[in-house]
């Protein structure tokens, strides 16, 4: 079954006098509990293809359907709606609120769900516990290393029980030992029956992925399977 | 309209942790609310001490009162220069409208001057001296601590006897045991017949009978001033507020007759009455509130300033957070309502620090008599005032937060 659909989306930027279009005429399906990894060098619409993939942003042209929902025509508060329920964000920076305790970063997409606060603790725990992180619940970000710090974002992506998980470089400001925790972790959560789509420009972290998508200038260059798959023990 | 309740408490609870999180600045922005909310409670609390206490001093001269005088009191339709040229009104046209008036309960005239009273070593200085004659007590509604007011004898016989106002009586004799004793007022003798109650209208400045002593009033013209250079007031008590009218009526007519006027001739002698005192004094009072309120809103106003200041550059040193709290779920709406209770309620904390250091402040004014007391209406003015800068201040600082692109504001550096 698709969970996400692209035909023909193109997105067009107006820097001053000049026309950059960043994405092209760009077509795809993802299915559920895949695993895809996005790969392209600088420049090659990759963010902004990750950006209209997550619903922060929308394309200039073309149909992006979600679980059956028209994310190209809808409004500011809607794409807000469809990323709280259906998307769940890793970032290269984390992103972890600074000033707010592990549980609390974890519980924030479920505060604008609008889930009671007793279920939130509960939610936001289990995923905690589900990231290995139960004894760092109070800690605040800067108490943490960075791969945990990463595993707090994952908990956050997770606890909604999103469609897709959107990793944008998850991997980027980790050593490699680390890196290679994170990836390990997400391979149980596809295993899991999770979507993961990952966007990186590491071909040895793409591989961990069962297909791979490689932009150039706007266009995907190739969608091929992985043969040599790298699955992390 | 649950989720609405539910955004606003969990809205409040980010701004507390972000207050929190930012207390210097927090303290210093809020300094500014303090200060205007203290102000502005401060003041409209002393604008109604103020207001009060008129009330009461105009009580205790007595409502249905007329002064006939050479001059109008309050009213301005006439040039100062033609009341200037006006025969005084003298004793024997008091005497002679006496005679004729038949509505009135109670007549008396009243010449003033100001002197210096001294007791032993103590001394008050610009006393207003009343001189009057022993129906002036029943033109007022003053009442008595001590003693009583002169007789008819007295007044008559133009004794050297004096009633004070509670005021003069404190500061002479702090320790009370004025009676019988002799006070010297322009180096004469006067025996203390009586003491008058507090009246508490010290806004009414020499027409505060707490600060007045009162002589029969021949001694005014024996030795304070003459009899031909300054003229008298005749005080005129209606039997009651509806007769007001008629007894004004009547002395118009006495008057007219008693000054010698033909029927062509202009009134030469004004008939005062306490209603033109209140409108005077309403009038008086709305300036001072206008004024008063304009320049502590003034103060309000640039605290508000402050806090929006404080809340743009939060919003801008915060746009990731903004940007990661948009990417996981946060809608404008939460946004919004996020920035503006964190700015309604620095302003809330701040409205009510200043409401405790307004009734600290009133506290200390009410030391130096000043009638101050902060009651329920300050309260709820100064939680109003403070919200509503919160809000109003909030506002802009807080749609810019709302309507950053999630995209850019992750980006931000």
């Amino acid at each position: 079954m698709n969970i996400i659909n692209i035909e023909h989306i193109a997105k067009i930027y107006q820097v001053g006098s000049e026309e950059v279009r960043a994405l092209v005429d760009v077509s795809l399906k993802i299915n559920k509990n895949e695993y895809v990894a996005i790969m392209g060098p600088s420049g090659s619409g990759k963010s902004t293809l990750m950006n209209i993939l997550g619903c922060l942003d929308t394309p200039t042209r073309g149909l992006y359907d979600f679980a059956g929902e028209n994310v190209s025509q809808m409004n500011d508060n809607e794409l807000a709606s469809i990323r709280n329920r259906q998307i769940g964000f890793v970032f290269q920076t984390f992103n972890l609120l600074a000033r707010s305790d592990a549980l609390h970063n974890v519980e924030l997409p479920l505060i604008y769900a609008g889930v009671s606060s007793q279920e939130r603790r509960e939610r936001a725990e289990a995923a905690l516990e589900n990231v290995g992180l139960k004894d760092r619940m109070t800690h605040k970000p800067n108490e943490l290393s960075g791969g945990q710090r990463q595993r707090v974002a994952v908990a956050r992506a997770l606890v909604t029980n999103p469609s897709i998980i959107l990793a944008d470089e998850p991997t980027g400001n980790l050593d490699t030992k680390t890196g290679e925790d994170i990836m390990r972790l997400f391979h149980q959560i596809h295993e899991a029956g999770n979507t993961i789509i990952l966007v990186t420009h590491e071909e040895y972290i793409a591989e961990h992925a069962a297909r791979i998508i490689r932009l150039r200038d706007g266009l995907i260059e190739r969608d091929e399977n992985v043969v040599n798959r790298y699955i992390p023990v | 309209m649950k989720n609405l309740l539910f955004e606003i408490k969990e809205g409040l609870l980010i701004s507390l942790k972000a207050i929190r999180a930012n207390k210097a600045r927090s303290v210093l922005t809020t300094l500014g609310i303090i200060i205007g909310v203290a102000s502005v409670v401060l003041m409209s609390t002393a604008i109604k001490g103020i207001d009060q206490s008129f009330q009461q001093g105009v009580a205790s001269l007595g409502s249905d009162n007329l002064y006939i005088d050479k001059w109008a009191w309050f009213d301005n339709d006439i040039p100062w220069w033609e009341m200037r040229n006006r025969k005084h009104i003298t004793m024997e046209d008091f005497e002679a409208y006496k005679d004729l008036a038949k509505l009135p309960v109670s007549i008396a005239p009243s010449a003033n001057s100001q002197r210096t009273i001294k007791f032993e070593e103590r001394s008050v200085q610009f006393v207003n001296i009343t001189g009057s004659d022993h129906n002036y007590i029943n033109t007022t509604n003053l009442s008595f601590d001590e003693g009583r007011f002169f007789t008819e004898l007295e007044s008559n016989g133009g004794r050297s006897v004096v009633v004070l106002g509670s005021e003069v009586s404190k500061k002479l004799f702090p320790q009370g045991g004025a009676m019988n004793q002799f006070v010297k007022i322009g180096g004469n003798r006067f025996k203390i017949v009586g003491v008058l109650e507090e009246q508490g209208s010290w806004v009414m400045g020499n027409w505060n009978p707490d600060n007045q002593v009162y002589v029969p009033i021949q001694n005014i013209f024996k030795y304070f001033v003459s009899r031909h250079s300054d003229g008298i007031t005749i005080n005129v008590r209606a039997e009651n507020s509806t007769m007001v009218e008629a007894t004004k009526e009547e002395a118009l007519g006495i008057m007219r007759r008693v000054r010698g006027l033909k029927y062509d001739e202009k009134n030469d002698f004004s008939i005062n009455q306490q209603e033109g005192l209140l409108t005077n004094i309403n009038e008086t009072i709305g300036v001072i509130q206008i004024a008063g309120l304009l320049i502590t809103g003034l103060a309000l106003f640039v605290g508000a300033i402050g806090i929006m200041n404080i809340m743009f550059v939060s919003v801008k040193e915060r746009t990731r957070e903004i940007g990661i709290r948009k990417a996981i779920g946060a809608t404008r709406r939460t946004i919004l309502g996020q920035f503006i209770s964190e700015s309604a309620i620095i302003c809330l904390i701040g409205g009510m620090i200043g409401l405790g250091v307004a009734i600290i402040g009133s506290m200390v004014i009410a030391q130096f008599d000043f009638p101050v007391t902060v009651d329920i209406d300050a309260v709820i003015l100064a939680v109003t005032i403070s919200l509503i800068t919160g809000v109003l201040s909030g506002l802009a600082p807080a749609y810019t937060a709302a309507k950053l692109d999630p995209v850019d504001a992750l980006r931000y550096e």
